[in-house]
């Protein structure tokens, strides 16, 4: 089994519109770069150029914030379901 | 003149520069960095003049010019215009010469600065050709969107954590609206109401239509210089959620400056937030320009947002303007709920006692100096968090509908106040 990665609509266009794609890595770092392999262009939209999640875009690994995890050392198992999502305002 | 912009021009990321054509869209499609709404300055200049917003009606849409609809403003005509009062007994109490309460615990309809943002993102929602609005709320939001989408003719949803306040949620549900009680804390109904937004085609006002909304807030700040005689306050203490408010403030100072509207000044603009959620004012006391998110714990749960989304500029415009922030403790924030309603006469909620709270502790550490002016925005009204204050401000004393039973009452008090003395 797989963890799945929903692609927040603004990436769509980076995954010939697919909602959900399935990947294997290991960690949300590794998870980054095996993105990239398959839709090239989609690291920099999600990482800055030291390599850190870039600060608007919110990454969670089964509803939970990285940034309460281990960030991008963050361990992915088969089946957990991983969210990228602009930061939202206030209410 | 292009009808479909009115003075707008474009919207633009605050990261990277990037435009975007005036539709329902809100961050850039390559960092993920918020838009804003681009103006016309030059032909803004032309028509909004000093003479020109006196001749208006008194609303928030005195200044249209700079709130970002094409044409003119079709829902909430009457918001805004608060009151600027002086407020000299709650002065004393905190030790400084002179203070204003901006009052927006009585803007129209729904009795919270809302009303100001949710009138622009219904009115350009109209535009834009939507007729279902929603918005993930910790409970102003929602309140403002139900009232002000019935009055419109639009179909409300709103998402809010299950364990608001009562008075939050019926202030809600009143007005027709759909509510969805979610059941986690406000960043986690946001999270929901960012994939929700990206499924369902409905102008979302904290989501899709956030650059159009956040401008709203702007007619707060325009509003006090207008009120003080069209000046800037030398220092302006604003509570923060996710930090939009603070930094539509500074925005809107910078325009009427701009604009020649008021004489360019310094001014300092101050940060106030819950000790339970304080993301924001620990990074700035720690003299960082970025926060870590937290997980709220407060009762000021209009506040309570653990991942500020404009934290970082909030950061920002505290370190232009030499402002500071500081925040307070839930006993803290009871306490300054009673000395505004005590000194003024006005009951305000949790997160306006954080407001008060702040200020005084701004003053006492000498970061606002005795001697200087100060205007504080009260944004919410205390009527909706009653359970926040309920327990703590004592009972009504009950008699018997009895002359002698009074008197008594009024003895005993003497004798004790003698006793005090």
């Amino acid at each position: 089994m797989a963890k799945n990665v929903r692609i927040p609509t603004p990436l769509r266009k980076l995954t010939n519109n697919e909602e959900v794609v399935q990947i294997k890595a290991a960690t949300i770092g590794e998870a980054i770069v095996e993105l990239q392999s398959r839709y090239p262009g989609i690291k920099e939209r999600l990482v800055d150029d030291n390599g850190e999640v870039r600060r608007f875009v919110n990454v969670y690994v089964n509803e939970e914030d990285i940034r309460f995890l281990k960030n991008q050392q963050t361990p992915l198992r088969d089946g957990d379901e991983i969210s990228i999502i602009p930061a939202i305002a206030g209410g | 003149m292009n009808n479909e912009q009115g003075f707008m021009r474009a919207l633009k990321c605050r990261e990277c520069g990037r435009e975007y054509p005036l539709m329902a869209t809100h961050v850039c499609e390559f960092d993920f960095g918020p838009l804003e709404v681009v103006y016309d300055y030059d032909r803004i200049k032309r028509t909004l003049t000093v003479p020109a917003i006196q001749s208006r009606p008194n609303s928030m849409w005195r200044y249209r010019e700079l709130l970002p609809v094409a044409s003119d403003p079709t829902v909430g005509l009457q918001v805004g215009f608060t009151p600027l009062v002086k407020a000299d007994r709650l002065a004393k109490r905190l030790g400084i010469r002179e203070l204003w309460i901006k009052n927006d615990t009585v803007n129209y309809p729904s009795l919270s600065f809302k009303d100001r943002v949710v009138s622009v993102a219904l009115s350009r929602a109209k535009e834009l050709g939507f007729d279902t609005v929603a918005c993930a709320s910790t409970g102003n939001l929602a309140n403002s969107v139900a009232a002000n989408a019935a009055s419109a003719g639009l179909k409300a949803y709103v998402f809010i954590p299950s364990d608001l306040e009562q008075g939050k949620i019926l202030n809600s549900l009143i007005y027709g609206a759909t509510v969805i009680g979610i059941k986690g804390h406000y960043d986690e109904v946001n999270r929901l109401c960012a994939e929700i937004a990206g499924k369902f085609g409905w102008a979302f006002v904290n989501v899709n239509m956030r650059p159009y909304y956040a401008e709203g807030s702007k007619s707060m700040g325009y509003e006090i210089m207008e009120q003080l005689r069209w000046r800037v306050p030398k220092h302006t203490v604003v509570c923060m959620a996710s930090g939009s408010l603070l930094t539509k403030i500074q925005k809107s100072y910078q325009e009427f400056i701009k604009l020649g509207l008021v004489p360019e000044t310094d001014y300092q603009i101050h940060g106030a937030q819950a000790t339970g959620c304080s993301p924001i004012s620990t990074a700035q006391k720690a003299g960082l320009d970025f926060f870590k998110p937290v997980k709220p714990n407060t009762i000021a749960k209009s506040l309570a947002i653990g991942t500020p989304a404009d934290g970082f500029y909030a950061l920002k415009a505290m370190k232009e303007t030499g402002g500071s922030a500081e925040d307070i403790t839930d006993d803290e924030i009871r306490q300054a709920i009673r000395l505004l309603a005590e000194c003024e006469g006005i009951f305000a909620e949790t997160a306006g006692g954080v407001t008060v709270g702040v200020a005084k502790k701004l003053i006492a550490a000498g970061k606002i100096p005795a001697n200087a002016s100060a205007v504080l925005c009260i944004t919410g009204n205390g009527l909706k968090t009653m359970d926040a204050v309920n327990g703590h401000v004592g009972h009504p004393r009950e008699i018997k509908p009895s002359l002698r039973e009074f008197e008594a009452l009024v003895a005993s008090d003497e004798r004790w106040a003698g006793r005090q003395d």
